[in-house]
């Protein structure tokens, strides 16, 4: 990785930059001397040319492309501060205890279903208040960067957690690319629509109403943990982890980081976010990881993190911003995080 | 032809039987790791779906046995209930527990401040209030009450589903199943309806 950081002249923002849009470059610029600090450790220390190994993971299908970024890829280029604690889940626990809707309510539904979607080929459209609007092939999305390994903690807003090993390119960078303008304050993102490839989307009691949904500001879009995966445990993403491309956002809540991706908009206002759609008083539009903050039919202050057993369940404290705080907090400081929950 | 007597000793065994089955099952599927990365979570769940089929079931032992006039149905019913009460107690079990870590605290705070808890709770409370009049003794001793007081098993179907609707997230074609099936019950129970029930046998024998 590390940490790549834009010259300002590399936005191509009108010559006027807005004042909001010019503070929260600075927010964000404020972060990434934070998460210098905290990652370039990590980074120096782990980052590895020696391709992780994972074993008993069952090799998937990814296209040449793929492979060849793969091999190429920065190993651990993020790894968690307490690897004793933060122990990645086995493959097969990742990849079979999903919330994926569009496949099935029940955590095992979508790696029972999501063979039926295909994922190649794959474009993504890139709109909005960008100069480069266009539909975009995944292979060249993300050609021009190469490929990172970065190991999260994802705390899903159940309050349960794993620690996944993604595999696939900073979010800034393709923002980057797509050269926003001064009028892109946040980005939305939205998840393939088609009953046919998706039998959630087919059952009349869904409350979601499809496509799914998310959003981020642009500061945080922009931050360097923001990240789009698409691979994980040294492979491709399986379909039932967001095939071919999602959205990894390590210090918010899972449902933040959307999946299967087709379109990325930047755009002028707050994105209404599907769960925020469905009952606005449980999931907001930041739903940062926040202990301190309960979920009204449950408490954030612990997680069970996962895999565990009847005589060990792992319950562990919540930390603030999923321990990501070092790095993003600065992000959110003139904020009242319970009311932008 | 009256049926003799080992038949519905069979039967009564056989219910049994079928009631603890599903949990050797799912008591199997978690020691040998097939019950997925949360083993104590796959329990609860199931566990507590299975307290709502046995109170579904126990509801409709009245409209068959109106319906069939079989008195096995009527032998089952106090077996039943307690396999209700026992799965629902499990399932509190479970999530004392699984989720809670054994955090009474907690619980403290979670019956306090969670209507889905409240909710559950009432039923559990409603439950073993039932369970704990089943028995020769209370019936004589409550008399007509009896009937009356356990009429409130209705009452904690109501209670169990609204239980589930707050724990439903993103579908709610599994929930609105139930529920429909729950209303059917109870819908049934309504005099003019009910006593459409023998009739229906009779009319369904006379075209047999």
């Amino acid at each position: 990785m590390l940490i790549k950081i834009a010259k300002p002249s590399d936005l191509h923002e009108s010559e006027v930059t807005p004042e909001s849009v010019y503070l929260s470059r600075r927010r964000f610029m404020g972060g990434l001397a934070g998460l210098g600090a905290g990652l370039v450790f990590a980074g120096s220390a782990k980052a590895s040319e020696q391709r992780s190994d994972y074993q008993d993971v069952p090799q998937g299908n990814a296209p040449d492309w793929f492979k060849a970024k793969r091999d190429a890829a920065e190993w651990q280029a993020v790894v968690p501060s307490d690897p004793a604690q933060d122990k990645t889940a086995p493959y097969a626990d990742a990849s079979g205890y999903n919330n994926f809707f569009e496949f099935g309510t029940g955590k095992s539904d979508p790696s029972r279903k999501a063979g039926t979607l295909v994922t190649e080929p794959w474009s993504v459209v890139i709109d909005g208040e960008v100069n480069n609007v266009g539909r975009f092939a995944l292979e060249d999305i993300a050609s021009p960067s190469q490929f990172e390994e970065r190991i999260y903690r994802l705390r899903c807003v159940e309050a349960w957690s794993m620690v996944i090993p993604w595999l696939g390119i900073s979010l800034a960078d393709v923002i980057q690319r797509a050269e926003p303008t001064s009028k892109a304050k946040y980005v939305r993102f939205e998840t393939l629509v088609d009953p046919e490839q998706m039998p959630g989307q087919r059952s009349s009691f869904a409350l979601i109403d499809w496509p799914y949904v998310e959003g981020l500001r642009l500061d945080e879009a922009m931050h360097p943990l923001s990240f789009l995966a698409m691979g994980m445990y040294g492979r491709e993403l399986p379909n039932q982890n967001g095939a071919p491309l999602r959205l990894v956002v390590p210090w918010k809540y899972g449902f933040k980081s959307i999946k299967s991706i087709v379109r990325i908009s930047l755009v002028e206002e707050e994105p209404l976010n599907s769960w925020q759609q469905i009952a606005a008083n449980e999931y907001g539009f930041y739903a940062n990881v926040n202990p301190e903050v309960d979920h009204p039919r449950w408490s954030q202050a612990t997680e069970r993190r996962l895999p565990n057993s009847l005589f060990n369940t792992n319950i562990i404290d919540t930390r603030m911003f999923n321990g990501y705080a070092d790095e993003v907090a600065s992000l959110y400081s003139s904020m009242d995080l319970r009311v932008n929950y | 032809m009256p049926m003799p007597a080992y038949v519905f000793t069979l039967w009564r065994v056989g219910v049994f039987i079928a009631a603890l089955l599903p949990l050797i099952w799912w008591g199997w599927q978690v020691a040998n790791n097939m019950a997925g990365p949360e083993p104590g979570r796959y329990l609860l769940l199931n566990i507590g779906l299975g307290a709502l089929w046995l109170l579904l079931f126990t509801l409709s032992l009245t409209p068959l046995t109106k319906l069939t006039r079989w008195k096995g149905f009527n032998l089952i019913r106090r077996q039943l209930g307690l396999w209700t009460l026992a799965y629902a107690v499990l399932h509190l079990t479970c999530y004392v527990l699984f989720i809670l870590g054994l955090d009474w605290a907690r619980l403290g705070s979670e019956i306090i401040n969670r209507p889905y808890i409240i909710v559950g709770m009432l039923a559990l409370l409603g439950l073993t209030a039932l369970g704990a009049t089943s028995n020769h003794w209370a019936m004589r001793k409550l008399g007509k009450r009896w009937k009356t007081l356990h009429k409130a098993s209705y009452l904690i179907l109501a209670l169990v589903l609204l239980h589930f609707l707050w724990v439903v997230r993103a579908d709610m074609q599994e929930w609105f199943i139930y529920a429909l099936i729950g209303a059917l019950l109870m819908c049934l129970r309504i005099p003019p309806i009910s006593r459409t029930l023998p009739k229906l046998r009779q009319r369904l024998k006379q075209s047999a």
